[in-house]
This record gives structure tokens, C-alpha cells and sequence, in this order.
């Protein structure tokens, strides 16, 4: 009994050992070294996978940081926008680098063609899909630049950081923004932008995208802007440009003076975040009553004859035969 | 009709017919006066203008070149001055490059032969007719208006031995190719001859769906003194006039997936594609008007109109004595491949086969419910795909999964959508899927 024992003990003991042998020798010979500060910036990255760095995870993240830190001593142009600069000091720290600030930036929707300032000309019924959407038709207030308010930058984000505001059919970002970028990718019409999230949180940017001269883009929303070039001229600072009848500003040159504002006179140019003015009302927002009337100006050139008409807007309509 | 009728065999609806018009004689609409011809009429590269502002025009002068291979060339479809060169609305309602010409008189090029009479000698040989085919714009009048030319040169290697002729018209309420065909049967059937002679077959066959009889009679009548012409009734089935519907149906050939007919030997042209031939080549006269019919439940008077291209769709409806006022939407198109209209400024262009006005009460979509997986999509799709996989795919961004489905083979016929219970817009998501799949195929080739 013994003996069996020890010859099975000693058999798979010695096959053991000389696995464990070659084992070895492969290990060795075909190691791949991986720099132990990878996990290490792995560990420190927020674990998002959102892709708002440009690379498919943190993981792929980390390795093109790691890598670059080796090669260059730097990690410029790499930054992880949700985990900001705490978490990139954090990574700078386990690199040995120094890292410089990076003005954390927010999602600001450049579109104010809510139901009021460009009210629906046409009634659309298709699937709920901007993509779609845009390929097909205009839009339901006639703005062929505008928010087509079907929430495709809802769907694409993964912060909970956009809504849709059910009374203007616009989307709305909130605080939990981390400037991912998701959304502006997701945006057919490009309107949704990446701008400094700026001083205490004030923002001025041009809130319209229409690229149309000023008659058209006017017929079709009360707050387009209409290129009038008011703005580039009172701006002290060239921060403003106007290509093709539209205003842009340019958040590095901006000094945040509101004077753009005060000019604008379709009320294109928001303001957020910022004390009301004294002598003059407080800017008013989206749905204001002077913008009612003009909308309902547009609602005259609706296409039919018959005011209560409206059109539909769907790819293939389906036919009901019984009425 | 007794025995079995022929058909294709997979898939297909039958919505009901409402041919409303078909019995309204086509009438000569009068000329509007302001003409909006926009420069992307056709598939492929929009056209580009040789126009200036201010010029006066004259009906049938050649005022855009084709952009492109594919593309076609405009000729003024009215006589008058240009007023602009800028972006119109088209149909879809953005803003796209076009003309604006103000009517004046109806001063035609003297070029043209404006004789009623009817001209049976095929004088030009078949390099010249496919020439004059080109230079005279001529696009399918079936709705894709792909440029005519470039389907009669085969490309090398590939020969045709059957030319089919699309009379089908299987869309509900449309009736324009069923009266060009009662109305212009001798041209059409010249017409035929024509491209027979360009492709060098020798056999063509008109198709047309049962629902037709005095048209397939009176074809079939005349077609007796035309040598290999036949014609084909066929089983009234949605969407029976798919050009690889119609291949199977009448010759019983399939086209292979994301090939074009020529790979099976056949050319398909639509009815009104062969009389605008016969009036290019024997008249000289290019594609500056077309059959539209105006019809809908509610409509007074359903009409079939002979109209100039870049007519306003407004003057149409006015014509067929207004717009009623139950009207929900007004669809480009028939109510099955048709788009709505997003202004009554737009005008008819090359491939405007109808204007069909629905009431509130039809056009009304129900409220979407869940995929209960019933497969009746599936049952219907004539190209035997599975729409609501497809549709899944390409809403929730997998348009890996949509292309190796063949989502690029979808003729957008929408018998999905028209069948599915629980109203989802499978078709929305299909062309949603095409476009993005589409997109990608070409980014993969550069």
C-alpha cells in the first residue's frame, strides 16, 4: 500500500517539477513587461469608458498616457475631461509630472428655437431619432440649422447631465456635465458646443447656429441670429467673428463685459450665471411674451389655407383604409 | 383574369387600390408664373447652372449641365427671365441650390418638333439615341430618377438580352403611367423601340398589373404591330413595380443581393421614362414636363395632369378645384413610398408622379407600442429581410449588425411599417439605417 503511495506521490511530484521547469524558462523567455503605473493611472481614472478622452476606456487611457510619459516627459494634449484636474494631478503625481490647470469646459446648447420663438409650421410623427430626423426634413418651425428636439444628446449621455425641457422642446444641461463630448458627437446639427465652463460658472455665447441671411433665418425663429454684426463691433476684445450671418464668440478672448449682449437685437447672445443688471430688466429667458407675438406672425405664412391644418412629416405614411 | 397570375414570390402587400383618377383624361395644366427648378432633380450630383441672373430663357434651353457620371441636365421648362440663381426650398424643406425664372410668354426652341403627329421612323442609330437621351436630361420618371443613359451602357462584359417596361404602377391612388398609357400607347410603344434598338435586344416586355384591363388591352392592341414587344398583366401585389420585383414577376429572374438588374440581362425603364424617350429622339424635345397626378379621398376633382417641371404644387391643387378642407398632409409621392410636404411653394420636378392629399383622419400615425416579435414584417418584406432586426439595429447604433443583415438592399417599399401591429416606424429606422451604413460603405472606400 505504502509503495503506491509514494511512487504516485513522487510520479506527479516529478511531473509537477518539471512542468514548473519549462513553465519557467517560457515565462521568462516570453515576458512581456508592462509598467506597473498603468494600474496604477487605471486606479486613479474615473472608470467612466465614456470615451470623452478620444481613446475606446480608462484603460487605453492610461496606456497612451503612460507611454507618452515615457517617450515625451509630458502628457500634453491628453485629459481626461469627467475625472478634471483633480484626477489628472492625481495622474501627474504618479507620473512625476508636472501637470497644468485646464479650464474645466460644460455642453452648452446653442440653440433657443423653443416652441415659442419658432413655433411648429409642421407636424412631424416619424421615429424619435434626430439622426433620422435630420436626414428627412427640416424641422417642425422651419429652421433647417435648429434643435429638432427628438433628444439624441439625451440618449447619448451617460452622466445624466441632459434633459429635454418639455415646455421649450429643448435640451438642458445641467451641473453633472463633464464635457465628454458625447453629445455633441450625438447632435446631427452640430448645435451643441464645449465651451469654458468659465468664472463662477458665467457664460456668454451666441445662442443660434442659423447660418441663413438675416430675412430667413428671422421668418422661421424670433431669437435667430441674424449677422447683423452689432456685436462685432461693441466687442472690445476681437473675441467676436461673424462668418456666414453668424456670431461666434470665442471663449478664450471673451472678458465676459456683456456689453455683445446689451446690443444683440433678436436677443441671440445668453448670458448665464450672471447678476442682474440694475437699470435695465433681467434678461429674460426662452419664453417671453415679446416673442409670442412674432411667432404667431410665422404661423401666418404657414403652407395651407386653413389655419387649423397642419402637415405631417413622416417617412413612409401609412395608410388607414377604414375611417 | 382565371389560371394563376403572375407575381413575385416573396413577400408583398395589397393595400387597398383607390385608384380615384384613373378614369380623369390627362389635362394640359396652364403655365405658372414664376418657375423654381432646383438643381438636384435627380439621383447622383446635382446639376450646375449656365445661366446668369436676368438672362432670358427659352422652353427647352439647356440652363444647368449634369454635375457628374451620374447626373443629368436641366433645359428650362418655360420661357421668361431668370429672376435668381439661389437656394429654393425642395420638398424636404431645406434650402438647395436652383433656379427662378419668371414666365413670360411660350416661346419654344426652334429646334423642337412641336407636331401632334405621331413619328414611327427611328432615324438616329444606337449610339446616337443614348447621346440624346443624355443631352436631353432624361432621368426614370418611376421616382428614383436615375439618369436613363447610364442604364442603356451596360458595363463591359455584361449584356442585356430583355428590356422590361414598367407600367406597374402599383402604388396606391396614382394613376399617371395608367393614363399615359391609354392616352400615348403608339409613343410608348416607339418609345420602346428606341431603347431596344440602344441596348440591341430584341425582346422587350411591358408589365402591368391586372388592375389595369384597358390599358393592358389597349397595349396589348397595338403592340401587335411592334415586333417583340409583349406584354405582361400581372397579379395586382405591393410593390409589384420594384424593378427587382418586376424582374422575378414577369421573367422569373432574381437580381443577387447589392447587384444591379444588367448582372441577370435585364434593363427596366418606366412608362413614362419610354415616352419621354420617343419625344427626345423623334421630336427633339427634352424632359421639361410630365404626368402628376393630384388625387386623395377628399380631393373634388382627382385629376391627372400634364405639367411643366418646376410648377408650384399650389397651382396643381388649385387646379384640381382646392385644397379640401379635412386636408392632414400632403404627401409627394403615393401613400406608400411618398414624402410629405413641408410647403405648398415647392415645385413637381422630374420625379413628382403624384400629389396626394390625405385627410386628418388617415394621416394620423398610431402611437408606437412594443416589438411583440409577430414577424409579420418579415412575412411581408418583398426583398426578404427582417425589418424589425434591422430597424432594432440601426435605433440602437449597430450599424455593424444592420449592413451584415443587408440593410443597403431595402427598397424603402415600407410594406413593413403598413403591416406592423404595433406601429413602430420600421421604415424611419430602416432608411436611418441605409443612410448611416451607406455613409460608412463609402468612408470605407476612400
Amino acid at each position: 500500500m505504502d509503495n503506491i503511495v509514494i511512487i504516485a506521490v513522487t510520479a506527479l511530484g516529478g511531473l509537477g517539477l518539471i512542468a514548473a521547469v519549462i513553465l519557467y524558462f517560457i515565462a521568462s523567455k516570453f515576458k512581456v513587461y508592462e509598467d506597473p503605473r498603468i494600474d496604477e493611472v487605471e486606479e486613479a481614472l474615473p472608470s467612466a469608458n465614456c470615451g470623452g478622452c478620444g481613446f475606446p476606456g480608462c484603460r487605453a487611457f492610461a496606456e497612451a498616457t503612460v507611454k507618452e510619459a515615457k517617450e515625451n516627459k509630458s502628457i500634453e494634449g491628453l485629459n481626461c475631461p469627467v475625472g478634471g484636474n483633480d484626477v489628472m494631478q492625481e495622474v501627474g503625481k504618479i507620473l512625476g509630472l508636472e501637470i497644468e490647470q485646464q479650464a474645466p469646459l460644460i455642453a452648452v446648447v446653442r440653440c433657443n428655437g423653443s416652441k415659442t420663438n419658432s413655433p411648429a409650421k409642421i407636424n412631424y410623427e416619424g421615429a424619435t431619432s434626430c439622426a433620422f430626423a435630420h436626414a428627412l426634413y427640416s424641422g417642425e418651425g422651419g429652421c433647417q440649422y435648429g434643435c429638432l428636439g427628438l433628444g439624441d444628446c439625451v440618449d447619448a449621455c451617460d452622466f445624466d447631465a441632459i434633459h429635454m425641457n418639455p415646455e421649450t422642446g429643448l435640451p438642458v444641461v445641467n451641473d453633472k456635465c463633464t464635457a465628454c463630448g458625447a453629445c455633441v458627437e450625438a447632435c446631427p446639427r452640430d448645435i451643441i458646443e464645449l465651451r469654458k465652463r468659465g468664472p463662477k460658472e458665467r457664460r456668454i455665447f451666441v445662442s443660434c447656429v442659423n447660418k441663413e441671411k438675416g430675412g430667413p433665418a428671422k421668418k422661421n425663429c424670433a431669437v435667430a441670429c441674424i449677422g447683423c454684426g452689432k456685436c462685432e463691433k461693441v466687442c472690445n476684445f476681437d473675441a467676436i467673428t461673424i462668418t456666414s450671418f453668424l456670431a461666434y464668440i470665442d471663449f478664450e478672448k471673451c472678458t465676459l463685459c456683456r456689453k455683445c449682449v446689451e446690443v444683440c437685437p433678436t436677443d441671440a447672445i445668453w448670458e448665464v450665471n450672471f447678476k442682474p443688471r440694475k437699470p435695465k430688466l433681467p434678461k429674460v429667458d426662452a419664453t417671453s411674451t415679446k416673442e409670442v407675438t412674432t411667432g404667431k406672425k410665422v404661423v401666418e405664412t404657414a403652407p395651407t389655407e386653413n389655419s387649423k391644418q397642419e402637415q405631417n412629416k413622416e417617412g413612409v405614411p401609412k395608410e388607414e383604409n377604414k375611417e | 383574369m382565371t389560371g394563376r397570375q403572375k407575381t413575385f414570390t416573396l413577400g408583398g402587400i395589397h393595400p387597398e387600390e383607390n385608384k380615384l383618377s384613373a378614369n380623369a383624361p390627362i389635362e394640359v395644366l396652364p403655365l405658372p408664373k414664376q418657375a423654381i427648378i432646383p438643381m438636384g432633380q435627380n439621383l447622383g450630383a446635382p446639376s450646375k447652372p449656365i445661366v446668369n441672373r436676368g438672362d432670358l430663357v427659352k422652353v427647352g434651353q439647356l440652363i444647368a449641365e449634369a454635375g457628374g457620371f451620374i447626373s443629368a441636365n436641366i433645359h428650362s421648362p418655360v420661357s421668361g427671365k431668370v429672376l435668381k440663381i439661389d437656394n429654393v426650398p425642395d420638398a424636404s424643406g431645406y434650402k438647395r441650390p436652383g433656379i427662378v425664372i419668371n414666365v413670360e410668354g411660350d416661346e419654344w426652341e426652334e429646334s423642337i418638333d412641336r407636331s401632334v403627329e405621331i413619328k414611327e421612323e427611328i432615324e438616329l442609330d444606337g449610339k446616337e439615341i443614348i447621346e440624346r437621351v443624355k443631352e436631353k436630361g432624361l432621368v426614370g420618371m418611376g421616382g428614383a430618377t436615375f439618369p436613363t443613359f447610364v442604364k442603356l451602357m451596360p458595363p463591359p462584359g455584361k449584356v442585356a438580352d430583355y428590356l422590361l417596361i414598367n407600367g406597374v404602377e402599383c402604388e396606391p391612388y396614382l394613376t399617371s403611367d395608367h393614363r399615359l398609357m391609354l392616352e400615348k400607347g403608339k409613343e410608348i410603344l416607339i418609345g420602346t423601340k428606341i431603347l431596344m434598338k440602344a441596348l440591341k435586344v430584341k425582346k422587350a416586355v411591358i408589365g402591368i398589373e391586372n388592375n389595369k384591363p384597358d390599358a393592358i388591352n389597349h397595349i396589348n392592341e397595338l403592340a401587335k404591330g411592334y415586333e417583340g414587344i409583349e406584354v405582361q398583366p400581372l397579379k395586382v401585389q405591393y410593390p409589384q413595380g420594384g424593378e427587382k420585383q418586376l424582374i422575378k414577376a414577369a421573367l422569373n429572374r432574381e437580381v443577387p443581393s447589392g447587384k444591379l438588374p444588367i448582372e441577370v440581362g435585364c434593363v427596366v425603364q418606366n412608362v413614362g421614362t419610354a415616352y419621354a424617350v420617343y419625344e427626345a429622339v423623334q421630336k427633339n424635345k427634352p424632359l421639361i414636363e410630365r404626368v402628376v397626378t393630384v388625387t386623395g379621398k377628399a380631393v373634388r376633382k382627382p385629376s391627372n395632369f400634364m405639367v411643366r417641371v418646376g410648377t408650384p404644387v399650389q397651382e396643381l391643387i388649385d387646379a384640381a378645384e382646392g385644397l379640401p378642407e379635412s386636408t392632414g398632409k400632403i404627401v409627394n409621392g403615393g401613400p406608400m413610398m411618398g414624402k410629405a410636404l413641408t410647403s405648398l411653394e415647392v415645385p413637381v420636378v422630374k420625379g413628382s408622379s403624384g400629389i396626394l392629399l390625405m385627410q386628418e383622419s388617415e394621416s394620423r400615425r398610431k402611437p408606437e407600442s412594443p416589438c411583440i416579435r409577430c414577424s409579420k414584417c418579415t412575412y411581408v418584406c418583398p426583398m426578404g429581410l427582417e425589418p424589425f432586426l434591422l430597424a432594432k439595429a440601426a435605433k440602437v447604433g449597430r450599424f455593424d449588425i444592420a449592413e451584415k443583415e443587408l440593410v443597403m438592399d431595402c427598397i424603402e417599399c415600407g410594406s413593413c411599417q403598413y403591416t406592423c401591429p404595433a406601429s413602430i416606424p420600421l421604415l424611419d429606422y430602416l432608411r436611418l439605417g441605409k443612410s448611416m451604413v451607406g455613409a460608412i460603405i463609402r468612408n470605407r472606400k476612400k
